[in-house]
């Protein structure tokens, strides 16, 4: 076994350890948003992780396993901003410990005022 | 046709990258594919063209994505000491930032790069304002949230869309 391959193995162990702690914010998470937050960093890094460390098990894949990460690292966060918009949209409001922590409240009710 | 270029080039090097093959039937395959897309989609696959790969922006990209890697590296351990702490140490609520930059593609990456960086989150984008979701509120002086969420990569992006 080569250092290199070493390294990826390492890398995959990382990975996976950042994905089992991504499922784990699911269930600790008191509301969409939070959970959110665990999904889409935990998720990102973790896949990215597992992905490039294949690549460097078997470097033959390597190029693959970049652009297949590079693809995640742009795609997911798009697509766990679309989640939380349609949410909020959805009229779900975050789960806060204080008063007045929600700037984006007031803009949606005025604009939904304009629109009736 | 710079545009038409770019996208063609773009799209070739993904090709190359994932045959990894240099036999003359793939490279041929990968050219003539990339040119038909090419022509179908240029038009909305940039508005800068060739202009992206000058040095001073490469050396901007090199720089982003390592202070994007940091931040990313940073972000994970963040959240799994939250997850992994019995307290869940959390403090949530939606924050409005203000962005200088004006360039829609700025602005995306600027979003999408708040959305994987430390306890942030974007909900929505309403003209020049990001609403963040943030995990720990540590200040609500709008000065302060673009101190603690984005100022380096605000920094980055405004020079390279210039």
């Amino acid at each position: 076994m080569g250092v290199v391959e070493i390294i990826g193995w390492v890398i995959i162990v990382i990975g996976v350890a950042f994905l089992f702690l991504g499922a784990l914010g699911l269930f600790r998470m008191p509301d969409v948003y939070s959970r959110m937050q665990t999904a889409t960093k935990s998720v990102t890094f973790g896949t990215m992780g597992t992905i490039f460390g294949v690549g460097l098990v078997h470097p033959e894949w390597f190029w693959k396993t970049l652009i297949i990460a590079v693809f995640i690292a742009i795609s997911n966060p798009i697509s766990s901003h679309a989640l939380a918009r349609g949410s909020y949209k959805m009229g779900i409001r975050p789960f806060t410990k204080e008063e007045n922590m929600d700037d984006l409240e007031p803009v949606v009710d005025k604009s939904e005022d304009e629109e009736e | 046709m710079s545009r038409f270029l770019f996208t063609f080039i773009v799209l070739f090097l993904i090709w190359l990258g994932f045959t990894t093959s240099l036999a003359t039937a793939e490279l041929i395959t990968g050219a003539v594919l990339s040119l038909i897309i090419a022509s179908f989609s240029y038009k909305t696959f940039t508005v800068e063209g060739l202009g992206f790969f000058s040095p001073r922006r490469v050396v901007l990209i090199i720089k982003y994505l390592f202070v994007f890697m940091i931040a990313l590296i940073k972000a994970n351990i963040d959240v799994a000491k939250r997850v992994i702490s019995p307290k869940l140490p959390i403090n949530p609520g939606i924050v409005e930032y203000k962005t200088q930059l004006t360039n829609p593609t700025a602005v995306t990456i600027l979003a999408n790069s708040i959305t994987l960086t430390p306890g942030t989150l974007t909900v929505d984008v309403i003209d020049n304002s990001l609403f963040i979701h943030w995990i720990d509120v540590t200040t609500k002086d709008p000065e302060g949230i673009v101190r603690e969420i984005g100022e380096d990569f605000e920094k980055i992006l405004k020079e390279f869309f210039k």
